[in-house]
């Protein structure tokens, strides 16, 4: 049962991924990219990493695929809903996939997988917090900053000049 | 009542199936079954009940019966399910310029994004299909699902009053996520957990013991959080996205019949869900007011639904009490007055912890 699940959940994954690379028509990849999304996350649940996949939804679904549809929308042809991408490059692109699968497909390889016999940790999110504040601290406010500096760069640049 | 719990009393009925794969889908088809029978009927009862109230509140007897040949039941009981029944028969139009398969894709998507928080929501001490570990976050996380279906449904119409509707929608939903976000964050910061059932039984032991009235800034925080879910759900004052003295229907302007109607289904699911997080989070779930009394599992219910009741109908009385806000208005209001009033909120509730927890 849970294999069914979890080859659905794959098959999905890179069956939209694929349509999201290769549909000619943007809002068509921009869809497919919310089901890659969504597969994602499942694979996360299948980590019993339940908080990251929530997080995946809320940030990527809620967030940046929102912003990336906006995008599409409010630059080009608003009133039409034909919008089309053309691949170029499709020579240069494809070698770079090629080289890049092969180089995948070595380091899962070679890599020596070590199975863990570890139970699945009742609660997640408690672990995280902890790590966060303790010993990624650093890191964790450096990105706050860079967070935050994004956001007052984004009011700076949107407010109207008086 | 859990899916495992079902699963493993399936097993015990069944002795020859147990454990087996069939069972699992029979014991997550059965919740889910009951679920969409809950939102089904909670939105016949919720335009009845608005028909009502709208009616009450201007003077008026809203629908009746209507003499012995073409009537709708005592008090206009039977006026939704003819209604229902009328948009299951309704023609199902496509534009012809729409993009066909987004215009069909759009209306399931906001209502998979409105149905499946549904199954965190928990009705009693027993009554929850899933009591996630990270529960609340899960209903935070699966309700932006439906935003893409609103901004589908507007730009897939072909119409610039559905686009327009859908735009405004987003962003509408977009920011308003945010100061709904911070309170929660300030329920989980008194209760140190994300689960449902946890959260409930952190707030155990009457009303004063209600994370609404554990300190000043959790009281501003329930208003900022259901002021801010009545602008995610789109209602009046907050309708901008479907005003229909400026965008006819917003982004449903191009659907009919049975597509129109999972719009208003998944209206009334969201209203529920909302309800449901601000019953649970703020006014004590299913624990009575008063400690030890009233306080068995079947009170559970009554209470958990009562306070979802009285909190739709509060939204049902903003609708006709409060003008419409201006899209500029609207965007001060959450960036400028609540933003910051929820930051505070998270600082105050921080100190307050410090100083007298």
């Amino acid at each position: 049962m849970t294999e069914i699940a979890f080859w659905f959940v794959i098959t999905m994954t890179v069956l939209s991924a694929g349509v999201v690379v290769l549909h000619n028509q943007l809002i068509y990849s921009a869809m497919a990219l919310l089901f890659t999304l969504f597969g994602v996350a499942g694979i996360y649940i299948f980590l019993w990493a339940d908080f990251i996949a929530g997080v995946q939804l809320l940030v990527y679904i809620g967030g940046i695929l929102v912003l990336i549809v906006f995008g599409i929308m409010l630059t080009n042809r608003i009133s039409s809903v034909r919008l089309s991408q053309s691949n170029v490059q499709q020579g240069v692109g494809g070698a770079m996939a090629i080289w890049l699968f092969i180089l995948i497909s070595f380091v899962v390889s070679k890599t020596p997988w070590y199975k863990s016999d570890a139970l699945e940790p009742i609660e997640t999110v408690a672990g995280i917090g902890t790590l966060l504040l303790t010993k990624y601290l650093l890191s964790f406010e450096a990105i706050s900053l860079l967070l935050l500096g994004a956001l007052i760069g984004a009011a700076v640049l949107s407010r109207k000049e008086n | 009542m859990s899916v495992d719990t079902l699963f493993d009393f399936l097993g015990s009925i069944i002795p020859a199936m147990e454990g087996s794969g069939l069972l699992l889908v029979i014991a997550i088809l059965i919740p889910c079954l009951l679920l969409f029978l809950v939102v089904a009927v909670n939105a016949i009862v919720m335009v009845y009940a608005e028909r009502k109230v709208a009616a009450f509140m201007q003077d008026r007897v809203g629908p009746m019966g209507q003499g012995v040949g073409l009537h709708a039941g005592k008090w206009g009981l039977l006026q939704t399910v003819a209604d229902a029944l009328k948009l299951l028969t309704k023609e199902d139009i496509i534009p012809k310029n729409a993009d066909k398969l987004l215009f069909i894709l759009a209306p399931f998507m906001i209502f998979i994004g409105a149905f499946v928080t549904i199954v965190a929501v928990p009705f009693g001490e027993n009554v929850i299909v899933a009591d996630f570990n990270i529960g609340i976050f899960y209903i935070l996380a699966m309700g932006s699902l439906g935003v893409i279906g609103i901004i589908l449904a507007g730009w897939s119409s072909n119409n610039k009053w559905s686009l327009y509707g859908g735009m405004r929608s987003a962003a509408q939903i977009i920011s308003y996520e945010i100061p709904a976000g911070l309170s929660i964050i300030i329920i989980i910061m008194l209760t140190g957990t994300l689960s449902m059932q946890g959260i409930i039984q952190y707030q155990a032991g009457g009303m004063f013991n209600w994370i609404i009235f554990a300190n000043p800034f959790s009281f501003i925080a329930f208003f900022i959080y259901f002021i801010s879910v009545v602008a995610e759900t789109n209602r009046t004052p907050f309708d901008i996205p479907e005003a229909e003295s400026e965008l006819v229907g917003g982004f449903h302007t191009e659907y009919s019949g049975m597509r129109w109607s999972f719009f208003f289904l998944s209206e009334y699911a969201n209203m529920l869900v909302v309800c449901a997080v601000a019953a649970a989070g703020f006014l004590g779930g299913w624990h009575s007011p008063i400690p030890g009394y009233f306080d068995s599992n079947g009170w559970g219910i009554f209470w958990m639904m009562s306070k979802i009741v009285f909190l739709i109908f509060v939204m049902m009385w903003f609708r006709w009490t409060f003008p419409r806000l201006r899209v500029d208005q609207l965007m001060n209001i959450c960036w400028k007055v609540f933003l910051p009033i929820s930051l505070i909120n998270i600082f105050g509730v921080g100190i307050w912890t410090l100083v007298f927890g």
